[in-house]
Formats: C-alpha cells, structure tokens, sequence
C-alpha cells in the first residue's frame, strides 16, 4: 500500500479526552522534536469541559520553518474511542493510524488506505501497574515511547525533558522512564520501525522560545510596568491574569518587606473590572483587565466614559468564537468591530494586532505606554490561536535603558510655576491633554472629571461648540494615535504586480506559507501585514497603489475590511474579502486556494471592466 | 450653572483650621439642585466635617455615579480631584483609585437608585473587599435625576407624587452592608446636621469600608404624604440609637471615667470615639447585635439612626493584598522593571 514517506515535515494528530493528563506528554513529544532543532507548531483543540470530552493536540512538524496550522493529518493517535471514526477520517490516504488494540475492532472499523499500527497499551499498562491512576497516566508516557520508536525520536532528549519536568522527584522520574522505555521496546520489537514519517535532527530552531501568547502577554505587562490588573475569568484570557500574577509573584515583591508591587483584583464581573482600571488609571496607575468578546460587551458602557474622559488602560481581548460555550474555545478574529468602536457616541479606540507571543510581549508593554501617552483606552487583539497554544517565536527583548512613556502629567512644580493646566486643552497640536494626578498640588490643577461635555479647562458646559471642539481634538489625538502605533510591515511580491493582500495577527505564518505557494503558481501579491488600529497613512497608500487588494481576516462578515473602508474611504471594490471563520485556524492552502480562485475570477473579468 | 464661582471673599469670622484652611476652602460649586434638595445639606455635613478634621482638600478624591446625589462632588471640596463615573459603578472605580494610591481619602457619593438598584452588585462587592472609603448613599427612595420613579429603597406600599403604589420590597442597605461585612455602617437624616458631621468623622477616620445611608429627601418628587422618605416623615419616625464624639487622648491627659453606657473605640488615627449608646440592650460593636437591633427597629416602623456598628479593628484591601507602602502610582522602572537579564533567563527556561 501507498505509503506517507516524510522526513521532518508532517502533520501528527493526538486524539485524547480530556482530563486523562495527555496534556504533559503531548507537550513533551512537541519539545522533544524542537530539541532535536526542527520547528514544531501544536495547537490544542479543546471543548469548554474539564473532564471526559473529547480534546485534540495537532503538531506540525516542519523543517523549512512554516508555523501556521497545515490542515489534514499525516498521522492520527487515536486514543478516544468517542471520536475514533471522525479521527479516521481525517488520514491522508497512505497517512498512518497508531490505536490502542487491547480490544479488537472488526475490520470495518478501519480504512484499507491507511497504514495501521496497533498496540495494546492499556493491556501492556495493567499488566504493568496495580494502581488504576498509574495506568492511565503511564499509558499516555508508553505512548510516547512507541513513538519516539516509531519516529526515531532522540530517546536521550525524551529522557532529558523527563528529567527536567521531574527534577527532585526521582521515583516520579524513575517510573516515567521505565513507562517511556517500555513503550519504545514494545514498538521496536512488535511494530518494525520506522515508519514513514521520521523526525531528522536539524539545525532550524536557533536562538527561538518556545511560548504560548498568554504567557508572554502576562510577562510584557509586567515588564511594562502595569501595577493594577482587575479582570473576570473568561476563555481564552484567564491565562493571562494566571501568568501575570505568577511573575509578579516571583519579580515583583519589595525585597525587604516582602510587600507587593501590584495589586489584582478578580472583580464580580467584566463592568467591575473595567471599572477598576478605569480608576486606577485615572489615579496614574499602569492597568489591564484580560477578557474575551463577552467581556469587552459587558465593558462598553465604560469604554464610552473612558475614551470621552481620557483614561489610560489596557484591554487584553483574546478573541473566541460567538457567544456562550462550545465555540468559546475555538479561535477568531471576530472582535474587531465591537472593540474598534465599543460603547455609545462617537467613540473608537486604538487596537495592537499582535502576530506571536514574542509580539504579545511587546505590544501589551507598548499598549501600557500608548495608554498613558495618548490617555486612552487601548485594545490588545490576540486569539485562542496564539493566547493558548505553544509558538516558536524570537526571544523576548528589553533594552536596558528603556523608560516607560508616562505621557503628559503636570508636575507640582509646574503648577507651582504658573503653567496653564487646560484638561482638555490642545497646547501641543497633538491633540493630547495635559492630566494631573489627585493629590498633586495643594490648590492647584484639581479638575473634575466626567463624561459629558465640558469646556477645554474641565469646567461643566452643554455649548455645542465646547463639545464641538472637544470632539474634534479628539480625532485629531486619534489621528495622532496612527502615528504611534506600531507600524506596517510590507513585503513586497519578487515581481511587480497590481495585486495586494492585507493581513494581520495570528494569520500571519499561514500568510506567509501561502505567499510562497503562490508566488510558485506565478500569483505574486504585494503584502502588508497591519500591526494596529488606527490605520497609518502607508495603508491608504498601500491600497490605492494596488487594483486589487484581498483582506486576510477570521471572521465572517469582513470586519477589518470594514475598518478599511470606513476610516480610509476606500472604494469597496478595491477589497477582496478572504474569509476563513469556522473556529479552526487559519491554513496556508486555504488562503492559497482562495485566493487563486479569486485571481482566477480576476482575469475573467478584472474590476475596471466590471466597474466599467 | 454650576461654572459660576462662588466669590472668594472670606468672611473675618471664618478662621483656619490646623492644616491653614478656613471653611470656605471646602465649598465646591454653586449647587444646581432643587432649592431645599436634602442632597445640599449633606455636601455641607461633609464640608463640616472635613474642615474640623483638618483634612487636606487636594488629598481627597471624590468619586460618584450619576444622579442628582451623584452631581454633589461638584458642589464640595472644588480643590480635591472628582471623578463623576458611569450610574451605578462608582464603587468599582473607587476600588481601583485607591488601590493605585493608597494614602488619600476615597469619598464615594452616591444615590439610593445607583446603589440600590443598577450598582447593587458593586455596592456589595466593594464592601466584601474592604476597599477603604467613605460611602455616602444620599438616599430619597426615587430617581430624582429621571423625575421621580420609585428606587429600590423605597418602601413597600409607599405612593409616588401622582399616586402609584410601590408594590416591590425595599432594599435596606445599612441590612446589606451589614451582610457584606462593612466595618463601620452608619444612618443620618439630612435633616439632622448635628447627627451626621460626626457619622461622616467617624467615616473618614476608619480604616475600612465605611457605609453612611443617609435618608434624604427629594423636595420635588418624593416629600409629600404617603412617602416614608418625606421630612415629615422621617423626623416622625428617626429613631436614634447612638450619639457620638471623638476625643484626643494625647491631649486629654487623664481620660475620665465615662458611665456605662458609653464605648471607647479607639481610632487608627490614635484618637478615641466615644460612642453612647441610647438603647440599653444593644451593642454596636457586635455585628449580628446590631443587625437584630436594627431589623427590629424597622419592622416597628421606625428609622434606627446614629452609628449602628463599628469594627474597631479594620482593616481593608490593602492590608488583604499586602501591597507596598508606597504608592503603586509612584513606582517606576526600578521598582516594576525586572530588565534584561532577568529576561535572558525566562527566555532560557523556555528553550
Ligand atoms: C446606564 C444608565 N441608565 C440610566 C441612566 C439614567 N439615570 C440617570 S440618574 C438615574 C437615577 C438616579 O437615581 P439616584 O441614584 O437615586 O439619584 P437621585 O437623583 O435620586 O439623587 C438614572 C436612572 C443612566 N445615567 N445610565
Ligand atoms: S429632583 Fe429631588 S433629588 Fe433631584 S435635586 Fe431636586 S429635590 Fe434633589
Ligand atoms: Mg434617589
């Protein structure tokens, strides 16, 4: 039979339940190969349950280095039996199936077109151990046994990583290795390896982590310096606030007292946490919450006072799918309307549109100080794609002589001085205010804050052409805003083309996997990656230097197209929507496929003659 | 017309106090409400009280919701910092202020629809977290800002201004934050001048969560017969069970004896109150006493007043989270920033 044969570069799906602690040796099997230095990227899919669902770990395993999620399985670890006939399915045709044949299946319960290779673990495990929580935990370690035989696996960097996991716990460590090598002596000598799909060592990881984007959020915010963090707990963001607060616990502790630089606060929901922040900021605290799209709803009315009141805080969105359970736990890019232009008025926000984790470090400390430089709120748009699952990514960064930005705070001693404190007053041209904190100075700078209209000195007034003047620095503080931002970055096609794409965020390694596949087919696209909201003046030029310009996105109606359209006045026609939003991330062939298809539909009949 | 200053002429007779403020220094804004509005009477028993306790105006931020109640701030203490936030969600604002700064005075204003009703969540939960703060509920059983609707305190079979009967139980709050675990929970009537200074002394003196109802009448929509939060009807019915005052005991050399009735609670500010109990059978420094006390009082029909508990011994959110002395607001790089080679070293650990 027509066999797979693939040297580090295949896909390898493990079909677990959930709670039966797959997780550690799912992560271990990644880690192993990227020690061997070949780039992995797993993803967990995974039901909004603790106990007994049904939960996946998918790795692609890739030596040119491509991290965006592949689709289609070269081979399946069938260990649920609940899902074991969608699992099949999934095979390639020549892709391998590795089950649990304790009990047997009739021939039907197989296809004739895949490699099958069964092992009777459970079998092997209860005639191992008497212990019923030891058979379950050891079958998921002999499991990885037989596959580092199977794949050829470096057994010594399986037996490090045990090593690690296990430090001071020696009979902890001493049983997983006899489970480990069991499993591997049972393959070698029952199973012939190996079998088509061989992992190589390689020398294509360098100097990368290996990082999951929550954790790298929760670490940037402590390096940029936040101090105030309320939140509720919600899919996919809770890691978030777990990380933050366990490096704050290790990194943030007076040395002397023991006493806590920072405060968290889990609050009884999302409009308390905004809230929060929304006082901690005004009183000159750096603070976040973490939330998914049920969150940022619940936070909208104070989005609305915040933006008019100009507080400065983060907002960590990890986007979902819709509302309630069962999609929660799978990955969109579907917030990007109702986090752009949250709340009541006219109100819309800055958004940072991280790619990995090494950027969510980066941009949630950038966020920190664009809050207070620009006194609002600002959005850190992640996913469930990058938020919870391990990515290879650069190591994170900080430049010794950094400062955070605190933006502009009237001191006492300018007060002191006579400088005129307007609060709302544009002195610079930028747009942006001067603030003071509470307690500043005894009789000077005090203001009152509220939402509604006021004149440029704080002082309560309903004339329209206070709010006028109000509402018109504020654009232009916005358009300051796309000035600061992290910038776009272009890639532009090896030949001159009028064709254009637009992405953005945890896309962003499928899109450049797919630009590669379609630059072989001839399709060459100019590239833009956008790094945030508001949009700078390169996008605008970006677009109408191009005929046509798809727009990359997660989500079903377009909404980053959307944006495009309304902040640059852009002639819909011009955008391209290539929409992928049924929960799974996004893949290299199908953006490629999409894409060709439309370029395709393109040459029929290009835009100036439909237009014509 | 609230941007009209109040001329700053000061009065020869009104004379500074410790800190070099005369009484006018803690006036805000010409008020906008309702002439006779309870609400005005309650910014002046805060003026008072923050004049005679020689607090430092720029040291006090003021935050309230919305409402007519919530517009006060804008009415005192014009040289402290005011936060007038969304309707009902002062609380959480408050909590978040005073955890990025920890050494000034949180005054939450508030009305009795914005804590009863929309807020109530917050109103609970900022008192279960023992957020240190003075929060005033001015409390006249309707929506005074909307014109007039009934508010979650107003009692049951009480008539609105054009008749209609409040058919929904009310919503006791000096119960609630008893519940919740405030430390120190008070009633005055704004009425009463003479009771409510010290209430609100008391407040700003404590070291936790401190909760005043303040019953206080909207002259426009809810003071006519029928209603239980009319003047009529409260001087009718107010019921006061302890009187209060502090004294200086560095001062006092030899503290004299007091009678029986009356209980030394010392104040974190090293200062001592007095507290007189005017009901024989009743302690207000034992929680489930007071609320007994005060259930029963008011299912007798009357309006129990005064200080109904105090917790001598409070603590608050801060001491809960052990967060640094100093200010979080005032860290900087140093104190927040674990640099770069810290970072070399996460980044090997996840290799
Ligand atoms: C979200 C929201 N809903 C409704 C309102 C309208 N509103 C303003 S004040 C108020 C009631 C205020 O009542 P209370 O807190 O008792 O204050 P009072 O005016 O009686 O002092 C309402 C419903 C609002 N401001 N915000
Ligand atoms: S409507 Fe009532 S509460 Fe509002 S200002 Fe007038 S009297 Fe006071
Ligand atoms: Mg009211």
């Amino acid at each position: 039979m027509n066999r797979i044969e693939s040297v580090n570069d295949f896909v390898i799906k493990f079909a677990n339940v959930n709670g039966s602690g797959s997780a550690s040796a799912n992560e271990m099997f990644a880690k192993a190969i990227l020690r061997m230095g070949i780039p992995v990227s797993p993803r967990n899919i995974f039901p909004s349950n603790i106990q007994g669902l049904p939960t996946w770990y998918e790795v692609r395993v890739n030596e040119q280095g491509w991290l965006g999620r592949r689709g289609g399985v070269d081979m399946m670890v069938a260990m649920n039996p609940q899902t074991w006939n969608t699992d099949l399915k999934e095979i390639e045709t020549g892709g391998y199936l590795f089950y649990d044949s304790t009990r047997p299946l009739p021939p039907s319960a197989f296809r004739d077109d895949i490699n099958v290779i069964g092992m009777p673990v459970t079998a092997i495990c209860n005639a191992t151990y008497d212990d019923p929580r030891q058979r379950t935990l050891f079958k998921n370690i002999m499991v990885l046994g037989a596959l580092t035989a199977l794949l050829e696996v470096e057994q010594a960097v399986i037996e490090k990583l045990l090593g690690e996991q296990y430090r001071g716990k020696e009979r902890l460590l001493e049983s997983n290795l006899r489970a480990l090598q069991s499993g591997f002596s049972y393959a070698k000598d029952n199973l012939s390896p190996p079998i088509g799909l061989r992992v190589k060592r390689a020398d294509a990881v360098g100097r990368r982590i290996f990082v999951d984007g929550n954790t790298a959020t929760g670490l940037g915010c402590v390096y940029g310096g936040a101090t105030v963090c309320a939140w509720y707990p919600i899919t996919p963001s809770t890691s978030v606030v777990e990380a933050f607060a366990s490096y704050c616990k290790k990194l943030r502790h007076d040395p002397e007292t023991g006493a806590a630089r920072y405060a968290i606060v889990q609050a009884e929901d999302e409009i308390a946490s905004v809230g929060m922040i929304t006082g901690a900021g005004w009183n000159g605290a750096r603070a976040f919450t973490a939330t998914s799209g049920p969150g940022v709803s619940l936070m909208t009315e104070f989005l609305g006072l915040a933006y008019f009141a100009e507080i400065p805080f983060v907002i960590i969105d990890v986007q979902r799918g819709g509302p309630s359970t069962g999609m929660p736990t799978r990955t969109q890019q579907a917030d990007l309307l109702s986090s752009a232009y949250a709340s009541h008025g006219d109100t819309k926000h800055p958004m940072l549109l991280p790619k990995d984790p090494h950027e969510c470090f980066e941009f949630s400390a950038a966020a920190l100080d664009l809050a207070e430089r620009l006194q609002t709120p600002i959005f850190l748009m992640t996913d469930l794609d990058i938020g919870m699952n391990q990515r290879l990514c650069e190591p994170f960064t900080w430049d010794a002589d950094r400062r955070y930005d605190r933006g502009k705070v009237m001191s006492a001693e300018e007060l002191e001085a006579g400088r005129d404190f307007g609060r709302y007053k544009d002195v610079d041209g930028d747009g942006i205010p001067w603030r003071t904190l509470p307690a500043t100075h005894r009789d000077k700078g005090a203001y009152f804050t509220r939402g509604t209209s006021r004149n440029p000195y704080a002082i309560y007034s309903e004339a329209g052409p206070d709010y006028l003047y109000n509402v018109h620095r504020l654009l232009k503080k916005f358009a300051t805003a796309a000035t600061l931002v992290p910038q776009p970055q272009v890639r532009p096609a090896a030949k001159k083309t009028r064709l254009g794409v637009l992405y953005f965020g945890s896309t962003t390694p499928a899109m450049e996997e797919a630009l590669v596949s379609l630059a072989e087919a001839h399709i060459h696209l100019d590239a833009m990656r956008l790094k945030a909201f508001p949009f700078p003046q390169s996008v605008q030029e970006f677009i109408l230097a191009h005929d046509e310009v798809f727009v990359v996105e997660q989500n079903r109606d377009a909404q980053m197209r959307t944006l495009l359209v309304n902040e640059l006045d852009i002639d819909p026609a011009r955008l391209i929507r290539v929409l992928h939003y049924d929960g799974t991330p996004i893949t290299a062939r199908y953006i490629a496929e999409t894409i060709t298809r439309q370029v395709h539909a393109l040459a029929v009949a290009p835009r100036r003659e439909r237009l014509a | 017309m609230t941007y009209i200053a109040k001329p700053r002429l000061h009065h020869p007779s009104l004379v500074a106090n410790k800190v070099g403020y005369t009484r006018r220094d803690y006036e805000g804004k010409v008020s906008t409400l309702c002439a006779g509005c309870g609400h005005d009477s309650i910014s002046a028993a805060i003026v008072q009280a923050c004049w005679q306790l020689d607090i430092e105006p720029h040291k006090v931020a003021k935050l309230s919701g919305i409402g007519c109640s919530s517009k006060t701030p804008d009415y005192f203490l014009g040289a402290s910092h005011g936060f007038n936030t969304v309707h009902g969600r002062m609380p959480s604002v408050l909590t978040g202020a005073s955890l990025a700064n920890r050494e000034l005075l949180y005054l939450g204003v508030s009305g009795d629809g914005d804590s009863a009703s929309i807020g109530l969540g917050q109103f609970a939960h900022a008192i279960r977290r023992g957020v240190r703060m003075v929060y005033i509920v001015e409390n006249n059983g309707v929506y005074g800002l909307t014109k007039g609707q009934f508010s979650a305190t107003a009692d049951r079979g009480s008539t609105a201004k054009k008749g209609a009967v409040n058919h929904d139980a009310p919503i006791d709050l000096v119960g609630m934050a008893l519940l919740m675990g405030a430390t120190y929970v008070a009633r005055g009537f704004s009425g009463d001048k003479g009771q409510l200074v010290p209430l609100i002394e008391g407040a700003i003196r404590h070291g936790g969560a401190a909760v005043i109802d303040v019953v206080s009448p909207c002259v426009t929509f809810n003071n006519h017969a029928g209603s239980t939060k009319s003047f009529d009807y409260v001087r009718e019915h107010n019921e006061a069970v302890s009187r209060i005052d502090f004294i200086d005991l560095a001062r006092e050399l030899k503290a004299s004896p007091e009678p029986d009735e009356v209980i030394r609670v010392p104040q974190p500010d090293g200062t001592m109150m007095r507290l007189r109990k005017l009901h024989a059978d009743y302690d207000p420094t034992d929680r489930r006493s007071a609320m007994n006390h005060v259930q029963a009082l008011q299912a007798a029909g009357e309006i129990p007043t005064g200080l109904l508990y105090v917790e001598a011994e409070a603590t608050d959110l801060h001491a809960a989270l052990n967060t640094t002395r100093l200010p979080l607001n005032r860290l900087g790089e140093d104190a927040l920033c674990p640099g770069p080679e810290v970072l070399e070293r996460l980044n090997s650990a996840l290799r």
